[in-house]
């Protein structure tokens, strides 16, 4: 529970997606309060999200962080299509695309080659994430 | 599109209707960037015929879920419709966790439908002046239908509302919270109200207390003889929301009688003149009080009992000359 509300500036703004079929939102949520008591403004979009609605609510809602959540192995064709979308729309170089879950370390290369900023597996503190996104989000 | 995005491209792909434009226009008004004035001055003209609804009620009754069918409906009619799911919590740590973006499960894969989760900021004038700004935005956009959704708890929600040309009060069977809402004011503001959930047990005796406090209001003078009507629904199956419709349609068709509509949005208007005047006038006052040598320095002419409050706010008034604020 940090920090006042930021007078100058603004909250960052973050996403908080789950992509796929699998049915664990349970890191999902934690991550959405963690953020929400960091000072950030959480926008959490529920179970079960196409990479297309994914990209039309982060675009919709402007958001600076977008991350996602996913735990039934399919990260390697589901994250490329929402940063194909996301670039379709001109979205990809101002929103800091997210990526937890249980990611192979050589998938999580390939990702991060792709334009996803940071993976993060299990182990993963909410302070290191919270910190990560702090430093990263693109807000002026 | 970067942060380059310049102000005329803005308001451009506003009038084009673009998604990111749309999304963008409404963060510079919600941060307050500087640009929000001028954005706001060039979409002002172009606000086009957008029926606005406001949609109220306690905490878990289904407000979202309703204005997702409610969405998804008018889309399938081959409009184009804008959401605003308003959150005027603000919690201590000025973070929040926004709307209830899991329940726009319906209508998120509709490409005419617009959806906007809002927190309130430091906007001059609070939560209201933001959501009349951004209900603007969506004007510009030439939305057919704009939909605005917020708790309804006390004053400033019902200023929230209050953009809206229609209002509907949602409830759900046996709440005795309901009731406090109703009590509270909320039921002058319903053009109709909505008995949500209306498969749960207790909807009728709901129904006939809500019917009794209809009669009673009745007595009290008010704008005129629209009677809300009561809808039932059960959103989360898709039903009665046919019934919400045609009801907010003859509630347009009513206002559009007699110049109802045009009085209700002076109203809106008014409403937000005031409140960003009080908001120029407040800081500008604050500045001059609490300027060297202002009033904030002669405390203890009050403490000491040299001179009395209102001789210093005389003083204090007879010297400040107002400027052109944003």
């Amino acid at each position: 529970m940090s920090s006042a509300p930021k007078e100058a500036g603004r909250p960052i703004r973050c996403m908080v997606a789950k992509v796929g079929l699998d049915g664990h939102d349970r890191g999902a949520h934690v991550i959405s309060r963690a953020f929400r008591d960091a000072g950030f403004e959480v926008i959490y979009t529920g179970l079960h999200n196409t990479p297309s609605d994914i990209v039309r609510v982060a675009i919709q809602e402007d958001v600076d962080v977008l991350g996602i959540s996913i735990l039934s192995g399919a990260h390697m064709t589901l994250v490329p299509e929402v940063l194909e979308g996301l670039a379709e729309r001109g979205a990809a170089e101002d929103t800091l695309v997210l990526v937890g879950g249980v990611i192979p370390s050589k998938d999580a290369a390939a990702l991060k080659e792709q334009g996803v900023a940071e993976v993060f597996g299990p182990g993963t503190t909410l302070a290191e994430t919270i910190a990560f996104v702090r430093e990263h989000a693109p807000v002026q | 599109m970067t942060s380059a995005m310049n102000l005329d491209e803005l308001i451009e792909g506003v009038l084009a209707g673009e998604d990111r434009a749309l999304a963008r226009a409404m963060s510079t008004i919600e941060n307050r960037t500087g640009q929000h004035r001028e954005l706001i001055e060039g979409l002002y003209p172009h606000r086009g015929e957008a029926r606005v609804i406001g949609v109220t009620g306690s905490p878990g009754v289904g407000k979202s879920t309703l204005v997702d069918r409610l969405a998804t409906a008018y889309a399938a009619d081959g409009l184009s419709v804008g959401v605003l799911a308003i959150d005027p919590q603000s919690p201590f740590s000025g973070g929040s966790i926004l709307g209830d973006r899991v329940r726009f499960d319906r209508s998120s894969g509709e490409p005419d439908v617009f959806v906007r989760s809002v927190s309130t900021r430091g906007a001059p004038g609070g939560i209201a002046t933001a959501t009349s700004e951004l209900t603007v935005v969506l004007e510009a956009a030439g939305m057919d239908r704009i939909l605005i959704e917020t708790v309804g708890a006390g004053q400033s929600e019902i200023d929230v509302v209050r953009v809206a040309d229609s209002v509907a009060v949602v409830l759900q069977p046996e709440t005795g919270d309901d009731v406090q809402m109703l009590k509270a004011g909320i039921l002058e503001t319903a053009d109709v109200l909505v008995v949500n959930k209306a498969d749960l047990p207790g909807v009728d005796q709901t129904i006939t207390r809500l019917q009794e406090m209809l009669e009673i209001a009745r007595h009290t003078p008010s704008e005129a003889a629209w009677e809300p009507p009561i809808v039932r629904t059960v959103a989360e199956r898709d039903e009665g929301i046919d019934g919400l419709r045609d009801a907010l349609h003859q509630h347009h068709e009513y206002l559009a009688e007699d110049s109802r509509l045009e009085e209700r949005r002076r109203r809106r208007h008014r409403a937000d003149l005031r409140r960003l005047a009080i908001a120029s006038f407040e800081r500008q006052l604050d500045r001059e009080f609490n300027r060297p040598g202002g009033l904030v320095e002669r405390i203890e002419c009050v403490e000491s009992g040299e001179q009395s409050p209102y001789h210093l706010v005389d003083e204090l008034l007879a010297n400040w000359i107002p400027e052109s604020d944003d």
